[in-house]
C-alpha cells in the first residue's frame, strides 16, 4: 500500500516535471515558431516595400529607398487596378451586409418551412473552391448573351460582372458572421421595450440594431478584406478589367514593381488600423453596458 | 388583424428573399450551366452547340487523371500537415494563452490582411536558392549547393499549408476554448496519466507514415523523412500525450478539427496559385489546367467538365462528411 503510493507519487512527479517543461519553454517556443512563420512573408513585403526601385523585378534586396513610397501609385495602370479595387470592394461591402444581414435576422428569429435548405444554400458557396464559383460563373455570362436579356448586362465582362460575384461569394461569410452575433442575443432587452410602448419598427432601430452593430461591422471588415484580395473569382469574371491582385499576377512575370509593395503594405496598416479601433469601440462599449447593469 | 398575421407569416421569407436570390441567380444556376456547358462541342470561333456530348466526362479524367491525384494528394498533404502545426498552436492560444491570447489570435489572423498573392511572392523570396533559409545552410555546408525548394513540389506543398494554416487554427482554438477546463483536470485526478505505450507505438506509426508519405510526395526518397518524423512522432506520442487528452481533449476537439480540416481542404484542392508561383511543370495541379483550359484556351467544354468533377467531388465528399457528423454541427461548426 504505502510503496505503491510511493511509486504512484514518484511517477506523478516525473510526469509533473515533463509538463511543467513543456508549459515553461517548449510551447511558448513552438508558439513564437509558428507566429513567426505566419507573419514572415508579411515582413518580407513590408521590407521590400523600401526596396530601392531601379532593377527589374523586387525579388532581391538593393539598398534602403523612399522611391517607392514618394509615389506609390506611379505606375501605368496600378492607379487605376487600385481604383477598380476599391470600387469593388465597397458596393459589394455594402450590398452583401444588407443582403446578408437580412438572412442572418429570418434564421435566428423565425421558424419556418425551409429553413435548412436556406442554411445549406448558405454553406455551399463557401465549401466551393475558387475556382469552381469564378468557372461556373463565366461560363454563365459567356452563355447569358442566348438569353432573353438586355445585351450588355452580364456579358461582355467588366466592372459589374465583377461586382455580382463578389457580392455573390461574401453574403455566405457575412450570414454566418451576423448569425453567431445575434445567437446569443437577449431578447428580454426587446421585449421590455415593446412593453413600454415601443412598436416594432422603434423597437429595432432603437434596441436591436445598436446591439448587433458590432457583428454587422465585423462582418463588413471580412466582406471588405475577401474583396479587395480576391484573385481567382476576379480573373475568370473580369475581362478586359483590372483590379489590384490581377494587377499583382500580371506584373508578376515581367517582374513586380516595388510600388506593389507599398500598397499592399497601406492596405495591410489600414486593416490591422481598423481592427484595432473597433476592438478599442467595442470594448468601451461593453465598459459602458456594464456600467449602466445591462 | 388577419392581415398583420399573414405578414408576420412572410416576414422571414421576405427577408431571405434579396439574398437567396442572388445566391440561385449567381451560384446555383452558374453551376447549373457550367454542367450543360460541359455537354457543348465546338469551339470560340465558330461557335458552341449543345450536343449532349457524355464522352467528354470520360476522355477528361481519362487524360487528366494525374493532375486530379495530385491535387487530392497535395490537398491531404497541406490539410495534415497544417492540422500539426495549427493544434499545438490552437491548444497552446486556448490552454495557456494568458494575457496573451487576443494578441496571438490576431497574429495568426494578420496574414490575412495582406494580399495572398504578395504573402507567396514573399515565399518566393524567402525560399529562393540562395534566399533568406538556403542560403545561410549552404554557406555553413548543412546543404549541398544544388539543393533547392523553389521550383519543387515540397514548395508547393509548404505554400498551401502557409495559405491556409489560420483557417485550421481558428476552428481548432473555437473549439478547444469551449472546453471545461476541470473535465481535464477530473480525467486526471482518476489517474488519466501517461499513455504508453500505446502513445510511443500510435506516435511511431503516425510520425514514420506520414514521413513516408511526404517523402515520396517531396521526391527525397522513402527514409529520407519517415525516420526524423517517426522518432519525433514516437517522442511525442511518449511524453506529452496523456491519456486524459486521449479521451476528453481530443473527442471534445472533434467539431473543430472536422471544421478545420474542411476550411483547409477545399480551397486547398482547388488552389492553383501556389503551384503556378512556387512549382514547377511536374507539380501542377487541377486548378491550373481548369484556369488554363478555360482563359488561355477557351476550351470551355473540357474546362467545365473538369470543374464540374472537382464540385461533384466535394460535395459527394461533404455529403459523407455530413452523415457523420449531421448537417447542423457542419453547416453551424463552419463559424
Amino acid at each position: 500500500m504505502a510503496t505503491s503510493s510511493v511509486a504512484v507519487g514518484a511517477r506523478r512527479s516525473r510526469a509533473d516535471r515533463v509538463a511543467r517543461a513543456v508549459d515553461h519553454w517548449i510551447l511558448p517556443i513552438y508558439v513564437v515558431g509558428v507566429t513567426a512563420y505566419l507573419i514572415l512573408p508579411v515582413a518580407v513585403m513590408i521590407l521590400f516595400s523600401f526596396n530601392d526601385p531601379t532593377g527589374r523585378s523586387n525579388l532581391v534586396w538593393r539598398g534602403f529607398s523612399l522611391e517607392a513610397w514618394l509615389s506609390p501609385l506611379g505606375r501605368p495602370g496600378l492607379g487605376e487596378a487600385v481604383r477598380n479595387s476599391l470600387v469593388v470592394a465597397f458596393l459589394s461591402t455594402i450590398i452583401a451586409t444588407a443582403l446578408g444581414t437580412l438572412i442572418a435576422l429570418a434564421l435566428t428569429r423565425y421558424q419556418f418551412r425551409g429553413r435548412a435548405t436556406t442554411n445549406v444554400l448558405i454553406f455551399l458557396p463557401m465549401a466551393t473552391p475558387e475556382i469552381v464559383l469564378g468557372a461556373s460563373l463565366l461560363t454563365m455570362f459567356v452563355a447569358s448573351v442566348q438569353l432573353p436579356i438586355p445585351q450588355g448586362v452580364l456579358f461582355p465582362l467588366n466592372i459589374r460582372t465583377i461586382l455580382i460575384a463578389h457580392i455573390m461569394f461574401n453574403i455566405s461569410f457575412v450570414v454566418v458572421t451576423v448569425k453567431a452575433r445575434l445567437s446569443n442575443f437577449p431578447r428580454n432587452l426587446e421585449e421590455a421595450a415593446m412593453d413600454l410602448g415601443a412598436n416594432e419598427w422603434t423597437t429595432f432601430w432603437k434596441v436591436t440594431f445598436p446591439l448587433i452593430l458590432p457583428g454587422i461591422l465585423a462582418a463588413a471588415l471580412l466582406a471588405f478584406s475577401l474583396s479587395i484580395d480576391d484573385y481567382v473569382v476576379t480573373a475568370f469574371t473580369s475581362g478586359q478589367t483590372e483590379t489590384f491582385p490581377l494587377f499583382i499576377y500580371g506584373s508578376q512575370l515581367r517582374g513586380i514593381p516595388v510600388q506593389v509593395n507599398v500598397i499592399g503594405t497601406i492596405i495591410f496598416g489600414s486593416a490591422v488600423l481598423l481592427v484595432l479601433l473597433t476592438t478599442l469601440w467595442q470594448r468601451r462599449v461593453a465598459a459602458r453596458d456594464y456600467g449602466a447593469g445591462v | 388583424m388577419r392581415r398583420a398575421l399573414h405578414l408576420r407569416a412572410a416576414a422571414p421569407y421576405l427577408l431571405l428573399l434579396p439574398g437567396l436570390l442572388w445566391l440561385v441567380v449567381f451560384y446555383v444556376y452558374p453551376a447549373f450551366q457550367m454542367f450543360l456547358t460541359s455537354l457543348w462541342t465546338g469551339n470560340l470561333d465558330t461557335g458552341y452547340q449543345q450536343t449532349w456530348n457524355w464522352g467528354i466526362y470520360q476522355e477528361a479524367i481519362t487524360e487528366y487523371w494525374p493532375w486530379l491525384a495530385r491535387s487530392i494528394i497535395y490537398g491531404g498533404l497541406a490539410t495534415i500537415l497544417a492540422f500539426a502545426l495549427g493544434f499545438p498552436l490552437a491548444y497552446a492560444i486556448a490552454f495557456r494563452g494568458g494575457q496573451y491570447k487576443n494578441v496571438l489570435l490576431f497574429l495568426v489572423i494578420a496574414p490575412f490582411f495582406t494580399s495572398f498573392l504578395l504573402r507567396t511572392i514573399s515565399w518566393k523570396i524567402i525560399l529562393a536558392d540562395s534566399g533568406l533559409v538556403l542560403g545561410p545552410l549552404k554557406q555553413i555546408g548543412i546543404l549541398p549547393e544544388e539543393f533547392r525548394l523553389l521550383a519543387t513540389p515540397a514548395a508547393v506543398i509548404a505554400g498551401i499549408t502557409y495559405n491556409f494554416l489560420p483557417f485550421m487554427t481558428l476552428p481548432l482554438y473555437v473549439a478547444l476554448e469551449k472546453i471545461d477546463k476541470r473535465l481535464i483536470e477530473a480525467a486526471e485526478d482518476l489517474y488519466a496519466g501517461p499513455w504508453r505505450p500505446q502513445g510511443t507505438v500510435a506516435g511511431l506509426a503516425i510520425g514514420g507514415v506520414l514521413g513516408l508519405v511526404v517523402g515520396l510526395v517531396m521526391d527525397y526518397g522513402p527514409f529520407a523523412l519517415s525516420i526524423p518524423f517517426g522518432l519525433a512522432g514516437a517522442a511525442i506520442g511518449t511524453w506529452l500525450i496523456s491519456q486524459a487528452f486521449i479521451r476528453v481533449t481530443l473527442p471534445l476537439a472533434l467539431p473543430g478539427i472536422f471544421a478545420g480540416s474542411l476550411l483547409t481542404f477545399i480551397p486547398a484542392v482547388g488552389d492553383f496559385v501556389n503551384a503556378e508561383l512556387l512549382g514547377n511543370p511536374q507539380s501542377l495541379m487541377i486548378g491550373n489546367v481548369i484556369q488554363a483550359r478555360y482563359l488561355q484556351v477557351t476550351d470551355y467544354p473540357t474546362a467545365s467538365a473538369l470543374s464540374f468533377i472537382l464540385m461533384l467531388a466535394i460535395l459527394i465528399g461533404l455529403f459523407i462528411y455530413a452523415r457523420i457528423i449531421g448537417t447542423e454541427e457542419l453547416t453551424g461548426a463552419s463559424i
